[in-house]
Formats: C-alpha cells, structure tokens, sequence
C-alpha cells in the first residue's frame, strides 16, 4: 500500500544489492574447495582450446610420474567420453563429465562428479574443463588454482585475443613445444602477449611427446602442494579451545537448574605428518584449545 | 554462450528478492559488466530477451552498464595503459587490477510492491 496516502496504490521500490550474478555458484565452489582442502588434495583446472594439448599433457603427467603422485581426473566434453577413457588407459582414474549444450564446468557439475569417485585417494586432481577458451575461465570450480594450455600451433598473439581466459591462470603451459622447429612462432612473442594480459605470468614450455618441461612441471605441482598438504595436517591438529556449556542438575528441594561454565580441554589427535603444530582455528561455535597427543582433562 | 546460464543465475536472484519483498513485478533492473568479466554485453542482452519470457523479469527493463579495465601500479598507483606490460615500469612490480574489471554483478532492481 502507497505510504503517503494509504490509497492502496502499488510503489516502486528501487533496491540496491550489488550481488554476484555467479553468488550461487561460488557458494558450491567454495564447498568442493573445503572437500578439497580437508583431504589435502591439489585440485587444478585446466583449461585451453580444442586440441591445446589438456588431455595428452595428463598422459604425460602419468608417464613422468613414475609413481611420485597419485592421480585423478574428471574430464569435461560436450558429446563423448574419449578423454576420460585416455586418461584411463594412461593410468589416470578418471570419469567423464558430459556437459551436454554446456560450454563449460560449473562448480555444481563437478561436485556431482565427485560423487562416488575415489577423487580423494588423489594427490592432485585435475579436472580437464571443456576446450574453450571463453567461456569456462568465470566459473571457480573450487580448484586450488587454474592451469591454462596453450599450444605452440595456436598462434602468439591468442592471450591477446582472449584475455580474461590468460588473466584467470595461475600457470600457462605451452604445449607441443617439440614442433617449434617446423613452424614460424617465436616463443618471445608469446611471453610477451601473455605479460599484457597477466600480472605475474607463469609459464612452462612443455613436450608431453619429448618430456621437455615435465621436471618443471612437477616443480610446479610439488610448490602448489606444499600449503595444501600441511594445511590438511594443521586441519587435523591442536587448536586451542574453550568452551562454555551447561549442565542440568536437580538438588536435593527437587530444584532443577544449570549453570553456564567455561573449561579448556585437551585431546589426542590424529597427526597427518606426526609432528605438532600450535594454530588459530575459526570455529563457528566454539574456541577450543588443545595439544597433541595428551590426555583429555576437563577443568571445571 | 555462457550468457543464457548467466542469465538464468540472474533471473533465479531477482525471484528470490521478489519472493522476500513480496513484490508483484520487476521493473527494472541494473546489471555491470566488468571488461574482463568475461561476458559479452549483447549476448547478455539477447539471453536476457529469449529467457525473461514467462519469468518475473517478463516486463524487466534491463539496463548494462560496462566497467572499463583498469590496470594500476600498487606502489605508486600510476594508471598502466590498455594493451601494455602489466608491470609498473619505475618501481618494478606486477599491476593490480581495479575494482569491477572483472565483475559481473546484480546492481539495483526496481521492484512493484503492494
């Protein structure tokens, strides 16, 4: 009702709400990030054209592993499951997601595809997003970082003409290096084209057929899976805690009542690298204060 | 043409906030798009016409503002002009993306309430 006169008239009432159009999205990601963080799993999306390379660059990842991390995949493509079933044969467990008209993962699919895969057996995961080069960079799948492949075939000036894409990458990986020498690129232009589009630009130069940069690669991968392995630890470690609850108790007059008390309480915990760590933990509800590897003690 | 799943994410909120006010039409509505959001301001509008059909945007007039990239020194906040190294030439350090450059955000509805 119209607050002037009260004469029953509708108003017009501006809101303003400066939300993200991809709010809901980022609440998944945000979710399958935790999944992620709480297993100590190196989640990577890769990214990159049709034919950049994704798929074979995982194969190699799998060859040049020789046993050093254990892998997982999730695959994206619109109408087949070819990738997935590489990935297979290359030694990789992985499953398709077929997205169908999409064009790219949402944090929703990929959550999805979780479901029933053993993901967090995984020492990094990756998840092989559809070949595009557009559309997928604006969705957080919840990944620990984005991987962009670009292919030495492609042409120097493509971060340029697809800035948002290279600006998203924590590495660029051109790949198929081993054909430079049939082809007219010069390698210079293309870190040139991608230091106008990115700040800190990371870059490898790989051959997934050669193994040139696979050493680099995994330098890579090892640094990206330091914060995420010790944070998995200090997830499972002592964090100081206090807290307050009730107890009822009835007195002798038949009186029920209860009172409010604090105490601070220690557990044994279970210690990914064996070794203690003194860390701040936000916890919805409580603060809680506890060493490794001592008893339980409840000081009332 | 992640524009229609774009679109939908964006009706989906403006019914949420219709729910919450218990408003009986949408009138209009405010939309930015950051240069490097990712998004194409026509395709948006286009998906904005085909999708809104039979939705509470149906009468919607939609309005989308586009917000330029700026690029800046974090040191010394000199401007980096489009197309450069995205690196302050005098003290030597990565650039900082401005605010919006990348956004895509619901900005303002103007909702009919009883």
């Amino acid at each position: 009702m119209c607050t002037t006169c009260g004469c029953g008239d509708t108003e017009l009432v501006p809101v303003e709400l400066h939300d993200k159009i991809l709010a809901g999205n980022d609440r998944q990601a945000a979710h399958n990030r935790e999944h992620f963080q709480a297993h100590g799993v190196l989640a990577l999306n890769l990214m990159g054209s049709p034919g950049a390379g994704k798929t074979a660059v995982l194969e190699a990842t799998s060859r040049f592993a020789e046993g050093r991390l254990r892998l997982a995949a999730v695959s994206a493509d619109l109408a087949t499951d070819n990738d997935a079933r590489r990935l297979a044969a290359a030694g990789i467990p992985s499953k398709a997601i077929t997205t169908g008209q999409a064009c790219h993962l949402d944090a929703a699919m990929v959550h999805h595809a979780l479901d029933g895969f053993p993901w967090d057996r995984a020492d990094v995961f990756f998840i092989e997003n559809v070949g595009n080069l557009v559309c997928p960079a604006i969705y957080d799948l919840g990944q620990a970082a984005n991987v962009v492949a670009l292919s030495v075939t492609e042409g120097e000036d493509k971060p340029l003409k697809y800035p948002v894409m290279f600006q998203k990458a924590d590495l660029v990986l051109v790949t198929k290096c081993d054909l430079v020498p049939h082809l007219d690129i010069d390698l210079a232009r293309v870190d040139d084209a991608l230091a106008r589009v990115m700040p800190s630009p990371r870059v490898l130069r790989l051959s997934a057929r050669t193994g040139e940069g696979m050493a680099e690669w995994f330098g890579w991968l090892e640094e990206q899976r330091r914060p995420i392995v010790q944070g998995k630890g200090a997830h499972m470690h002592v964090h100081p805690h206090e807290h307050t609850h009730s107890h009822e108790h009835r007195h002798a007059d038949g009186t029920v009542h209860s009172h409010p008390h604090a105490h601070a309480h220690q557990h044994p915990h279970e210690h990914a690298e064996g070794q203690a760590q003194e860390h701040a933990h936000g916890e919805p509800q409580s603060e809680h204060a506890h060493a490794a590897s001592e008893k339980h003690e409840h000081q009332h | 043409m992640h524009e229609y799943s774009l679109v939908q994410a964006l009706v989906e909120r403006v019914e949420q906030e219709v729910g919450r006010r218990g408003a009986l039409a949408v009138h209009a509505l405010t939309v930015s798009v950051g240069e490097l959001g990712g998004v194409d301001p026509e395709l948006f509008r286009t998906a904005f016409e085909t999708f809104r059909q039979g939705t509470v945007c149906a009468q919607a007039e939609l309005t989308v503002r586009l917000v330029p990239a700026r690029w800046s020194c974090p040191a010394c906040g000199a401007a980096i002009e489009k197309g450069a190294v995205l690196r302050c030439p005098a003290c030597d350090l990565p650039a900082r993306m401005g605010e919006g450059s990348d956004g895509l955000t619901l900005d303002r509805v103007e909702l009919e309430v009883p």
